[in-house]
């Protein structure tokens, strides 16, 4: 039986700003990552360079915090170099971490660069014990953050089965949680979150206001129509509404946000190392608001597992800043497998 | 602050009265963007906007709607200077509309751009890649500390 810990709160940051209101609000680890397409948040603007980088990871530092390198899409044929040299640079900077998704540069990593820490991606797609413990024979793997497609029970059969540490997402967009393996945005735009970095890149995206209604197109595709006031979600396939046998919804996914607040007590008590706040293309205000809900409740929870409630106002917090402007469970807490 | 999360100072959504709006319309609307231009000038001279970030903004043609106020303001980039415009482009290259108290909370970094387009208080039309560019060239600004303004518990 894992003994019963406060898990470490991992925060987005997509510039030096998100980062300082991350370290300031209570985060204990930052993650980030370049601005190219081995970044899985690869938009325009968005993102680190090199100075900004040694800035953030010294701010981190400086207060007690950790930073972690997310380089986790696949690399491309025949530019892998550009992969392995975002790894050397994560080395040289001294990130505490770098998260990685793809095997091959696992491979690279763990022989290049023994001492460094490596994290299995979420983009890993690893959702059993055998395929993280496959990656900790290999690779030493210190950690593997779980897709967010299981129950909490198999969250805990994974954590018995692995000496790995478990890290899992606590709060932010969901998606169709096909991790690594999306490429349903290609077939819209040619372009998928895997291979380019994101998803529904801006280029493709329209809004267009008529009255009473807003249409989003992806690459000239209508992908949703809503009505003035209509909450709204990202513009992805995913998220998009179709007509199917003569009904019109949400056919894929109802945009919404991950809220596991209410399940923080089980999530320590099942032995979980960290919880992961989802959103580096979100502004500073959005992390500073999470960040500082997280760290309450992880605090309370320090107190007393017994004691333990969702206060209203952090509810209202996160309900608030939420995609769709709603929150779920998630799979979480799904009764069926 | 006694609860030890909220803001100390925040911002209330507030839509002021469609009166206002009727009225604002009306006055001219260059002044607005007169001094939007001249403030983005500043952070601009001060070097807080990254060049990288600005470049794909020339020539470009901004609109800014206030909807409560009936206030907007056009401008453009051209030579490493923000300027305004002073009749209103019929299709701007980017179009932000939104009420006053929803421009408010953005300048203040109070709210996150995504939760505002979410709860459909802030609208975003035209080039939304270019969009993209400013809104993470905004978010990228390291500003010089406002007292009351800060993210920060304290």
């Amino acid at each position: 039986m894992p003994q019963y810990r406060i898990p470490e709160l991992v925060c987005p940051a997509g510039g030096l700003p998100a980062l300082r209101a991350a370290v300031d609000n209570g985060a204990d680890t930052v993650y980030f990552g370049y601005r190219n397409d081995t970044n899985a948040r690869n938009f325009a603007g968005l993102n680190f360079d090199r100075k900004a980088m040694v800035e953030g990871i010294g701010h981190a530092h400086k207060h007690g915090r950790r930073a972690l390198l997310a380089i986790n899409t696949f690399p491309q044929a025949g530019r892998e170099a550009e992969w392995r040299a975002a790894i050397d640079g994560a080395a040289d900077l001294g990130v505490d971490a770098v998260i990685l998704a793809d095997v091959g540069l696992l491979d690279y990593a763990s022989r290049r660069h023994p001492d460094l820490r490596l994290h299995l991606s979420v983009q890993g797609s690893a959702t059993s014990h055998e395929a993280i413990n496959f990656a900790h024979r290999e690779f030493g793997i210190r950690r593997a953050v779980l897709p967010r497609v299981l129950t909490l029970a198999q969250v805990e059969s994974v954590i018995r089965n692995t000496p790995v540490e478990i890290e899992v997402f606590c709060f932010g967009s969901l998606c169709v949680m096909n991790e690594g393996r999306c490429w349903l945005s290609s077939y819209a735009t040619g372009e998928s979150p895997n291979t380019v970095g994101a998803c529904s890149p801006a280029r493709f995206v329209k809004w267009e206001r008529k009255p009473g209604q807003m249409d989003t197109r992806l690459n000239g595709i209508l992908i949703d129509r809503r009505g003035d006031g209509e909450p709204a979600g990202y513009p992805t396939l995913c998220k998009g509404r179709f007509e199917v046998g003569g009904a019109t919804y949400y056919a894929l996914e109802e945009p919404a946000s991950l809220n596991a607040l209410e399940l923080l007590p089980e999530i320590a008590r099942i032995g979980v190392a960290a919880v992961k706040v989802e959103g580096r293309q979100r502004s500073p205000a959005y992390v500073a608001q999470v960040t500082r809900v997280m760290r309450a409740a992880l605090d309370a929870l320090g107190e007393g597992p017994e004691r333990f409630t969702v206060r209203p106002d952090w509810r209202a917090e996160l309900g608030k800043v939420s995609e769709g402007s709603q929150v779920t469970l998630g799979a979480y807490n799904r009764p069926w497998r | 602050m006694t609860d030890g999360f909220r803001e100390p100072f925040a911002i209330p959504r507030f839509a002021l009265p469609a009166l206002v709006a009727r009225i604002g319309a009306r006055l001219p609307q260059w002044p607005h963007a007169v001094a939007l231009a001249a403030g983005l000038n500043v952070a601009v001279r001060l070097k807080l906007l990254p060049e990288e970030s600005l470049a794909p903004l020339e020539n470009r043609r901004f609109l800014i709607d206030v909807t409560d106020t009936g206030g907007r303001a056009a401008f453009t980039f051209r030579d490493g200077r923000f300027r305004p415009l002073f009749s209103i482009p019929e299709t701007p290259d980017l179009a932000f509309r939104a009420n006053l108290s929803t421009f408010m909370q953005l300048a203040a970094r109070q709210e996150d751009p995504d939760t505002l387009f979410f709860n459909r208080a802030l609208s975003i039309e035209g080039d939304t890649e270019l969009g993209l560019v400013v809104k993470n060239m905004l978010d990228a600004v390291e500003w010089p500390n406002f007292p009351g303004m800060s993210l920060s518990r304290r």
